[in-house]
This record gives structure tokens, sequence and C-alpha cells, in this order.
């Protein structure tokens, strides 16, 4: 193992912990401006962690140690995955542990663990979350299983940094499976990232919560990994989306310190132009009824399907 | 016996126009009961008069045909049951059940659970009638309330509230549902029970309507207006018309103020947050144009016994009038938003379907009322000075979903408005407040104002020098929170906080 991959791999970890509330606060300040409203500041989500941090837990009398247990386990779900995404640089040590579709794993793994947890406690409120959680969830894995496996067909790997590698590699020019696997992912990554139009984060309905009805009951530190985690996998998925469809600017093959550096803007500039699209997204469109978050992701799986047959087809 | 033979017996009702009193026996109460409900007539309150000296009487407010009917039913023998009108008229099982809880009159209704009682004060207390205790209820206990159960596969119950997620009022919600589809809904209210009626007891008869502006907020200007409407009819004195037309004004106002907060809250319930902020804005014009203008955003204490608080300077009139020009174009925009925004349309449309037949049957009113084709509205039945001169515009739909309930708003909306511009043109000149004359103890009073809400009742009893022997404030949400409980048979889950809102009832102006 090399220096700089030790770097990059440290250098990457760092920046998803750190940046991730700074993301979701990016995106938020967006939502606020398309609404004519004065927005929040971006160092809010950084402020309500570190509020959670120093309050004292309340657990339901009911719970179990894995109720407890949940918001560590979710949490180091979400920092591993952030360890194999390659976000900066493709020289990273972790990914010869798992590909991408060990990547797929782990976010299911987090998902079960939060949504036994969320049933754990017995109360109407995470039991409706956890079910309606799963239902989004079986839907949306094999749509995020698709589109990687176009991806993986087309760069001959299912490691995420060859595929990065080999796509930022490619001749430059217009995919059009990829263009129907970007859309695919991003219909994925607002369902599995419990934005509108599937789910509300702002919302304070119990009654039509997903996510937020899973961890009504977590409070203090628990609930500060919850909100932690929920805020790095949106980065996660982001940087997903980039390693596969904007791969320009990472640092690839032996890597020089220096273009390492030279990455860093650029994923910022990334992140920046893609927060303000999604908060774009979901400022125009209302929630949808529950039992239409199916049509929703069967159209993510179709399009997915659709990249693939035009790959395998026509080779484009 | 049809109703017109009833009629010709009753003698005129002081307070609100068209009003007519009848008294009959106990053994005649069905009877008149089932006339007025053969005619279509619609019950707009019951409550009981009672106080430990005089005779117990139940007291019911009828809409029927061109006229308001005051029954008023003494009950010689409180210990035994009085016959209920559930089975014709629905809508009356909780306020006799409320009835019961304050004053220990039973009626022969089935449902004989409490209402308001809440274990908040033992059994057989009756706080309108009984002295104070010394010690209310020491021992404070969680009462097991026997909600309505659905057997059968797969059936579960979620339980909201009273606390909930957002800061809204109390209120619990028992869910029956099998996956997300709704079986069966059970509400239950009372949660903010604070005990009005026995407090406007105690206050001076010509101070009260202070407390009636704050049954339920929302509705301080149709609360107050009603409860002087009353009061005038029970001293026998007329406002100066300056007075009748700039409390239409208010009204108008309460109710755009009202529509436009429901107009954001449903855009925003149906994850619509852009919808939230624009009608957010607008109703906060409303309100500062309120507050200068006017001097109150609510419009709380606005009107007062014998006229209005205030009078409405030249140029604020002129502001006034630009402040509501701009708003109803604005949310003329906005509506078309709403109506092509897919989602939004998607939400709306077919969501909390009450049928024509099901809200006649159920006797759902007002708002909620005309967007299930129930047309009526007191400023156009039973109208009061000025809105006799107005010629106000029936708003209805038949559709009965959240989207007839939005549309509704947005007419209304659009018509208060206009008529807002009407009346600025056309204030009279004169004084804006005339003194009352004493008002002359035993007589009963009632008003009856359209709210934004819908028809809401006051009825009045002066006691002796100046003070209230009764008073009853009906909010028009007694009629229509059964109704919610229909509305959402067969819809999914995540639809009720939706539809529960295109109600938009009051839990304070109902739970008293």
């Amino acid at each position: 193992m090399k220096p700089i991959e030790i770097l990059t791999q440290a250098l990457e970890l760092l920046a998803a912990l750190a940046a991730a509330p700074l993301f979701l606060g990016w995106v938020n300040q967006c939502r606020a401006w398309l609404q004519n409203r004065r927005a929040p500041s971006i160092w809010l989500p950084y402020r309500g962690i570190r509020k959670l941090f120093h309050k004292d837990a309340v657990i339901a009398a009911n719970a179990s140690p894995f109720f407890r247990l949940a918001p560590y386990v979710v949490f180091g779900a979400m920092v591993v995955a952030a360890g194999i995404i390659p976000s900066m640089g493709t020289r990273l040590p972790f990914t010869v542990a798992a590909d991408a579709i060990a990547l797929v794993g782990l976010l299911a793994t987090a998902r079960v663990f939060l949504s036994l947890a969320a049933v754990d406690i017995g109360t109407a409120f995470g039991t409706l979350g956890a079910r309606r959680e799963m239902m989004v969830g079986f839907l949306a894995e094999p749509a995020l299983l698709m589109v990687i496996f176009v991806a993986s067909i087309i760069s001959a790997t299912t490691a995420l940094p060859a595929i990065a590698e080999s796509l930022a590699t490619h001749r430059l020019g217009l995919y059009p499976s990829l263009a129907f696997t970007a859309i695919a992912f991003t219909l994925i990554l607002l369902a599995e990232n419990a934005r509108l139009p599937i789910d509300n984060p702002a919302t304070h309905l119990e009654l039509t919560m997903i996510h937020e009805a899973m961890v009504l009951e977590y409070s203090a530190r628990h609930l500060a990994l919850m909100e932690w985690a929920a805020a790095l996998k949106l980065f996660n998925y982001a940087c997903i989306g980039f390693a596969l469809f904007l791969p320009w600017g990472i640092s690839i093959g032996t890597g020089s310190p220096l273009s390492l550096l030279a990455s860093i803007p650029l994923l910022g500039a990334k992140l920046t132009v893609t927060g303000a699209a999604l908060a774009f997204i979901e400022t125009i469109s209302a929630k949808l009824r529950v039992f239409r978050a199916p049509e929703f992701l069967a159209i993510a799986f179709m399009l997915a399907v659709l990249g693939l047959l035009v790959h395998l087809l026509l080779g484009a | 016996m049809p109703l017109q033979s009833w009629l010709t017996r009753s003698r005129p009702q002081p307070g609100a126009p068209g009003l007519r009193a009848l008294t009959v026996a106990v053994d005649q109460w069905r009877g008149i009961a089932q006339d007025i409900a053969a005619a279509s007539g619609r019950l707009l309150a019951l409550w009981a008069s009672a106080d430990a000296h005089a005779i117990p009487t139940i007291r019911a407010a009828f809409l029927a045909g061109p006229q308001g009917l005051l029954l008023s039913v003494p009950i010689m023998h409180p210990e035994s049951p009085y016959p209920g009108i559930g089975d014709l008229f629905p809508a009356s099982v909780r306020m006799q059940r409320a009835v019961a809880d304050l004053t220990g009159l039973r009626s022969s209704d089935a449902d004989t659970r409490p209402w308001l009682r809440h274990a908040a004060w033992p059994q057989h207390y009756r706080p309108l009638i009984d002295p104070p205790p010394q010690i209310l209820n020491a021992q404070a206990m969680v009462d097991d309330y026997p909600f309505v159960r659905v057997e059968g596969e797969g059936v579960h119950e979620i339980a909201v509230g009273p606390v909930h997620a957002g800061i809204i009022e109390p209120g619990h919600f028992r869910f029956s549902v099998v996956g997300e589809k709704v079986l069966r809904l059970e509400e239950r209210l009372a949660y903010v029970h604070k005990g009005i009626e026995e407090r406007f007891t105690q206050l001076p008869i010509l101070e009260a309507h202070r407390l009636a502006a704050r049954v339920s907020g929302d509705s301080a200007v149709a609360f107050s207006w009603a409860y002087c409407q009353a009061l005038e009819g029970i001293t026998g004195n007329s406002i100066p018309p300056r007075a009748a037309w700039l409390r239409a004004l208010y009204l108008e106002l309460e109710r755009v103020a009202n529509h436009l907060g429901d107009l954001g809250a449903l855009g925003n319930d149906a994850g619509f947050a852009f919808g939230l902020t624009q009608f957010s804005r607008l109703k906060e014009q409303i309100l500062r144009v309120n507050d200068t203008a006017l001097g109150a955003r609510y419009l709380l204490d606005s009107v007062i016994p014998g006229g209005t608080q205030r009078d409405l300077a030249r140029a604020d009139a002129a502001a006034l009038g630009q402040c509501l020009r701009e708003i109803a174009d604005e949310a003329q925009r906005l509506r078309i938003i709403y109506e092509e925004h897919e989602g939004v349309r998607d939400r709306f449309n077919g969501a909390g379907v009450v049928s024509p037949e099901l809200a006649t049957r159920l006797g759902l009113t007002g708002l909620a009322g005309r967007a299930s084709a129930q047309a009526f509205d007191l400023r156009c039945d039973l109208p009061c000075e000025p809105y006799t001169q107005l010629s106000v515009q029936k708003i209805t739909r038949s559709e009965g979903d959240v989207a007839a309930r939005v549309a509704v708003r947005f007419d209304e909306l659009q018509e208060s408005c206009r008529l807002i511009q009407h009346i600025l043109a056309s204030l009279p000149d004169g004084p804006h407040r005339a003194p009352l004359d004493a008002p002359a103890a035993g007589v009963t009073g009632a008003g009856l104002i359209e709210g934004w809400r819908g028809p809401v009742c006051v009825a009045l009893e002066a006691g002796p020098a100046g003070t209230i022997q009764r008073c009853h404030p009906h909010d028009p949400s007694w009629q229509n929170w059964p109704v919610l409980e229909h509305a959402v048979i067969g819809n999914i889950v995540p639809d009720f906080p939706l539809i529960n809102k295109s109600f938009n009832l009051s839990y304070s102006g109902h739970d008293l």
C-alpha cells in the first residue's frame, strides 16, 4: 500500500464525514430560496448534530439493545460506503474488499437495521415507516443494481474505481445507454434519500412520513448519528452518481498528490450544482400518493433496463 | 303534523333575522324533529340550559326552509332519558353526549359514552349545575374510552394524537387499517375543554363578547358578531347602518385570511411547499393591513355590543381596497398553478370524497357542505343587515373531494374580495356604535352568522342585573367532525392529513 493510497482513502473518508451535512445544508438553502423564503444557515445541520450530541438520550422502556445498536450500525455502514465510493481518487485500498454490488449490500444492511429498530419499539408510526421503507427499498435496490450493471458492462468490471477510471478515460461523446441510466439513477436517488416526490423531509405530518417515522423515537446521540447517516447517504449517492456519470476530474491511475488536490474543488463544484438541481426538482414536485411510488421506481428500473439494452443491442 | 303548523304556533325569536322560537313538550320533541327532518331541515345546534333552580331545558336550533327555528324542550323528569334524535340528525349524537356530560340530562340514544368529560371530573358531577367541588377529581386517572373495534384478518389500529408531531391542536384519531387502507376512523376530541360555557355565566353580559371572540380564534369576528347579535336582540336595539357594514367588512376579511391560510396549508400537505410560502405571504399582507387600518391583526374585539370598536378612516379604506385587489389577482394566478400542477391535482382529486347524499344525511354544513352540493349559506338564506343588500353569490360544488373544497375556497375568496370592494365603496356614513339599553332578565337572544367555516350560532340568556344566565356558542365543527370520519373511509392513511386539512375544523370551538 502506497502512502498516496492511504492519503486518498483517509481524505475521502474525512471529506465525506465533514461535507455531508454541508451538502444537506446547501440543498435546504436552495429549497428555501426557490420557495421565496429566507434560507436557513448552511451550517444548520452541523448545529443540529452538535446540539443532539449534547443532549441526554431518552429511550423507550421497552426498547431492546438492538434499538441502541442500530444507529451505530447504520452510521458505520454509511461511513464504510463512503470509503469505497471514489469521490476524489480511484486508488482506494478499501475497494479491494468491496465492489459495487457489495456497496448495494452495505446500503441494504443499513436499511434493514433502521427498519428493524423502527419496529423494535412497537409504536404505530415506526411500523408504518418501516413498512413503507421496505416497499421503497425492494423496488429501488434492483433498479440500482441494474444501473450499476450497465456501467459495469461498459467498463467490464464491478469495482467502482475501475468503472470510474474506465469511464473517465473513455472517448468523450454521448452514450445513450448512460443517459438512460443517469435518469434512472436520479429517480433512485430521490426515492432512497427520502426526498420529494416519494417522501417529504420537511413534513411534520406523522401519518405521511417514511424516513422520519422510523426515527421518531430516537433522541440525542442516537438521533444525531441517524441524521448524520442520512446526510452521508445523500452524499454517497451523489458521489456514486459522479463516479458513474461525471467521473471527470477525479485523480486516476497512480495519481499524484497534485491531481488529488485538484479534484477537491471539482468535487465541490459538482456537489454545488447537484444540490441546486436536487432542490429544484423537489420544489417543482408535489408528494406522490404512497401507492404511486412503485410506478415511480418501476420507471427507474425500466430506464435502467433500457440503458442496458441500448448498450447490448446497439453498442452505444 | 307538517312543519308549517308548528311554525304558525311559534313566536319571533329576538336576535338574528328570520328566527322563530317554539316551546314543545318532551313527548312532542321527536315529532317536531321528524317533521323538520322530513322538510329537509338542518340541525344548527343542540344544547341544554340547566341550573339548580329552573327546570332543565333541552334547546335546539334548526334551519327549516326559509326560517330558523329555536326549540325549547323543558325536561320535567331529568332523571329519565329524554328522546334522542340521533337517527334523524346524526350530528346531534355528540351534542347530546356533551349535554349529558355538562348537565346530566341523558338522551335515549344508544351511545352513552362521555364526550367532553375525559375523567377530568367525576362521573355524576354536573359542571353547569353543581357548585364547584373543593377538590376536582383528586385522583387524576386515565379513563378507558371504548373505541369501536374492527375485527378481521390483517386489521390493525393506528392511534394518532392527542400529541402530534407538528404544533397543532390536540385530538385523538383511532384508525383501523388494512395495510395502508383506512377501514374506519374514530375521533376522540375535547382535549381542550376549558369550561367556556361556565365562564360566560361569571361575566357581565355587556363584556362577554370578548370571551365569545376567543371561542375559536380563527372565527373571532363570526363569534363576536353572533354574540352581539344575540345581545342586541335581547335589548331590542338596532345598530347604526355603518356598524353593520363594518362588521360585514370584518367578517369577509376574516374569511379571506382563513381561506388564504388553508389554501397554503393544503399545498404544503400535498408536499408542495411553494404554495405555503406564497399563500402565507398573502395572508400576512391581510393581517398587516388589518392591523394598520382596523387596529387588530385577527380582528379580535373589533365587534362590540352596539357596533364596532373602531371606525374606518377614508385613507385606510383606500389602503384596504388596494391590498385586497392585489390579493385577488395573485390568488387567481396561484390558482392556475394549483390547477395545472399535475402532482397537486393528483393529490386533491378524488381524495376524501363526501357524496352529496351522504352530506345531506349527515348534515354536513358550511364550506365543506357547499363542496358537497349542500347549498346553504346564511348570508343568502337568512341574511342580516347588510347582507340583504349585498346579493352574495352562493358557491357550491358537487364532487365533494379535497379538490372541490379547494375550489370552493378559491371561489369564495374571490367573492369575498368582491364584497369587500363593494362594502368599501358604499359604506354608509354615520356613527359606528350606539349605546345599548339594559338587557332584561330572562330574555333569550340568538345570533346566527355565516363564519368562514360555516354557520356560527350563539344562544344567550340574560340573567338579572346585567349577568348571563346561560350562553352557548356553537361552532359548525360540531356537525362536520363526524363527517370527516366518513370522508376518510377507503382512502389511504397518508392522505388523511390532507383530507383533514381540507375540512380544517376547530378543536377549541368544539371542545369549549
